[in-house]
């Protein structure tokens, strides 16, 4: 097995088994593990409390049947399986979860956890212009950092969370540089890889996770680039899960040049910025810059020429909508931005993505038909 | 004011929604300005612009209950709408589509011609506060970005831990002041401070109206037949700001009261049951439930709409203000829900209550079922849950509904025997 070859295994091994990657994590580190449910949250804050921050972002479950006492069929079918795995016990191991309200359902989610830990909720401000929007963030922040200091029995220091700021900086600049890199080896990272080094993050202490991914760059780097003879495409949704779906994109010759994914490049878009201030409104102030996401209130809807351009810079032949089954955020922004990638000739194509599904023979198809009509 | 002297409450409901559609209409067509508003958002800083105001939510339920929904709902798909969003967003974004086309091409488009709501104007600024939902958010911003024009937005975040921390209505305060500005530049004329006051004294005369008003539903048997609080609600989203709501308001509650000191009551003497309705009316479906409910005696007396528009603070008082519009209970912790809905039961002496589970709304829908056990285990209340929708026909079943409520009268009859 080559070098790459190994560090893909890993990184696939731990995002098939997010469960046996958690222990793991935790055997090495000793740390305790606080469950971060979608979209932001300033994971360095627990990072900083000198525990494993855990993504839980669902999985592909077949048949919800405890969660539907609680949540209406209606709700987006990433909270249906959390819910359900919230009702089966899964979650309670942790010692807390964190909740952001950025949408309708979470605003609920946070209020309807039936899980055994804590649950800290907390609110992002979306009038994200005003400075006082950050000093609003940076009060819900020290509620959160309070909350986190009872729930792991530990102080947390303005100086641990400048060392996580560095580390998470760290690492969303190094999976940046990845990101930028594999869209040239397709052949090597396909929908399925890329996927897993992407969600893979939510199960690894992020120091070895920039320790493999820089490791993987590197390696990338020094091979040399071959011609695609496929066609390229550009993800934008919340996730383009489960595998099946990138099974699909790679039989017919679809590669992934880049992502617009909430749960794969959104969260490493935006760098908390340096400076000598409270680490609090540094990272209020990473709110503040984030762009182009359909959960931050945007007054010119830049998601949309963002897109456009990300098609041109990768020189991407179509760009597929990964719409989160009943996500009314990313709803909304279809309508418009399908008008503009019309305009401008960009083949799309708007996929459903719902955790529950039982079959994907109909995503099958629409993807074959849309791969010969390129 | 002498158009109105001797008019009923119901003529001057009518009287003053269609004067309003009707100036706003003729003031655009001068040049004046029009801002597309949400149902609670606040009113004061455009009123004291003199803006028009248009609130599409209202605009939406009264094209559901006139049944124009549907022609609506299917320009919005075809536009690339999921069915998943918020009918009154759909009924809006392709009503506005319509609007636009009419503007460009100088022909009004048939689906246009035909809507049977009343005919609004294009706006030239919106505002939107998201003490109701998230999804308002999303809703104007497609407006905004479409329309190409100013989007003020006040954001009152969720209040997950009841009561309103200091540092969320500092946050909300400065926001007022940002929309200040963003009015100012549009208008290029400075904020009148003064009228401003004189303003917020309407809306708090408005309020004190309202809550008298729908405070006779209280009295048992009540004067006041819940459906109409449903219909008399259009005036206190619209016209908040106007002496026209405190106007009306006044003279409902002086009918109902006298109406009550008659020994009358909404119902002849019907008055059976008493129960509460939790959540947004089904507009297409209006005389239905309202005759299903009554069939049985059942007077809906109970709902939270009379407090979500019970917007009171101190003249003045940037800070309050926030507060008040932050409140909403949709916006605020389960606990909190809770407190509201128990209170809006007891007050009115409810002895049942409906859940709206409402495709259209999730935030008024995902607790729903914990709302509903708390409340029942702290008061003994019986509920039952409905499937429906605002505004889309499609997602409502008379017959689920029926069999519902016969079932909460059932439970309520057996109650009162014990």
């Amino acid at each position: 097995m080559s070098k790459v070859e190994t560090i893909v295994a890993n990184f696939k091994a731990i995002a098939s088994n997010p469960k046996k990657a958690i222990a793991d994590a935790q055997a090495k580190t000793g740390k305790p593990a606080v469950g971060v449910l979608p979209v932001y949250t300033p994971e360095e804050i627990i990072y900083a409390a000198g525990a494993l921050p855990v993504g839980c972002w669902g999985k592909a479950t077949k048949t919800i049947s405890k969660a539907r006492t609680y949540l209406p069929a209606f709700a987006c079918s990433i909270m249906q399986s959390i819910m359900e795995m919230e009702l089966e016990g899964v979650y309670d191991d942790l010692k807390a979860v964190v909740v952001s309200s950025p949408c309708d359902t979470l605003k609920c989610m946070g209020q309807k956890w039936k899980g055994k830990c804590p649950v800290i909720q907390f609110v992002h401000p979306q009038n994200r212009g005003l400075a006082s929007a950050n000093t609003f963030l940076v009060e819900e922040y020290k509620l959160v950092r309070q909350r986190l200091e009872e729930a792991l029995g530990v102080k947390i220091t303005d100086e641990a969370i400048n060392e996580a700021i560095e580390v998470y900086n760290e690492n969303r600049q190094a999976t940046r540089k990845f990101l930028e890199v594999a869209a040239s080896y397709p052949q090597i990272i396909t929908p399925v890889v890329r996927h897993a080094i992407m969600k893979s993050r939510f199960f690894m202490d992020k120091k070895d996770h920039t320790a493999a991914i820089k490791e993987l760059t590197a390696e990338l780097e020094a091979m040399p680039v071959e011609a695609w003879n496929g066609k390229k495409v550009i993800l934008t949704g919340i996730t383009a899960e489960p595998d099946e779906f990138l099974e699909i994109l790679e039989e017919f010759g679809l590669a992934v040049v880049a992502d617009d994914l909430a749960q794969e490049s959104r969260q490493v878009r935006v760098d908390v910025p340096d400076g000598d201030e409270d680490p609090l409104m540094r990272l209020a102030k990473q709110w503040q810059n984030m762009y182009g996401c359909s959960l931050a209130t945007d007054r010119d809807k830049k998601r949309i020429p963002m897109l456009v351009e990300m098609v041109e810079k990768y020189g991407a032949d179509a760009l597929i909508y990964c719409q989160m089954k009943f996500c009314d955020p990313e709803e909304f922004d279809y309508p418009l931005l399908y008008t503009q990638l019309e305009n401008k000739d960009i083949r799309n194509l708007m996929i459903e993505i719902d955790q529950q599904a039982n079959s994907l023979e109909q995503i099958r198809t629409r993807v074959q038909s849309f791969a010969e009509m390129m | 004011m002498s158009e109105v002297e001797g008019m009923t409450a119901k003529q001057k409901l009518v009287y003053y929604q269609d004067k309003m559609y009707k100036d706003a209409l003729e003031g655009k067509a001068k040049g004046e300005l029009v801002c597309w508003s949400s149902s609670i958002a606040p009113c004061e800083f455009c009123e004291t612009m003199g803006i028009h105001m248009i609130y599409p939510e209202n605009h939406a339920a009264a094209v559901g209950a006139k049944h124009g929904a549907l022609a609506m709902i299917e320009i919005a798909e075809r536009r690339g709408y999921s069915l998943d969003i918020c009918s009154y967003a759909r009924i809006n974004l392709a009503y506005m589509d319509l609007l636009v086309e009419e503007a460009k091409t100088g022909v009004t488009p048939k689906e246009l011609e035909e809507c049977p709501g009343p005919r609004i104007p294009l706006p030239d600024v919106i505002i939107t506060c998201n003490n109701i939902c998230n999804t308002l958010l999303k809703w104007y911003e497609n407006l905004a970005v479409e329309l190409n024009i100013p989007y003020i937005i006040i954001d009152v975040p969720y209040v997950h831990h009841w009561p309103i921390p200091e540092y969320t209505k500092e946050y909300i305060a400065d926001q007022f002041e940002y929309a200040i500005k963003q009015l100012e530049d549009l208008c290029g004329k400075p904020f009148d401070r003064q009228k401003f006051i004189e303003v917020q004294e309407q809306c708090q005369r408005s309020v004190d109206a309202w809550d008298r008003a729908m405070g006779k539903a209280c009295i048992v048997p009540s004067p006041l037949n819940g459906f109409d609080m449903f219909n008399f609600m259009a005036l206190i989203v619209c016209a908040r700001a106007k002496y026209a709501a405190e106007d009306t308001f006044n003279t409902l509650a002086d009918e109902l009261q006298a109406k009550a000191d008659r020994g009358e009551d909404a119902f002849k003497g019907g008055e059976k049951f008493r129960i509460a309705w939790e959540g947004i009316a089904c507009w297409p479906y209006l005389s239905h439930t309202y005759k299903s409910l009554k069939s049985l005696g059942c007077n809906m007396v109970g709902s939270t709409y009379p407090g979500a528009w019970s917007i009171h603070y101190t003249v003045g008082n940037m800070k309050e203000m926030g507060a008040a519009y932050c409140k909403m209970y949709s916006n605020t912790e389960l606990a909190h829900k809770v407190d509201v809905i128990t209170d809006v039961l007891t007050s009115t002496s409810s002895t049942g209550i409906t859940y709206h589970l409402n495709r259209s709304c999730k935030l008024m829908s995902f607790l729903n079922v914990e709302t509903a056990e708390i409340v029942k285990e702290r008061t003994g209340v019986p509920y039952v849950s409905f499937d429906g929708d605002q505004t889309d026909p499609r997602n409502f079943s008379p017959a689920q509904f029926d069999t519902r409520v016969e079932a909460l009268a059932e439970i309520m009859e057996e109650n009162k025997n014990k």
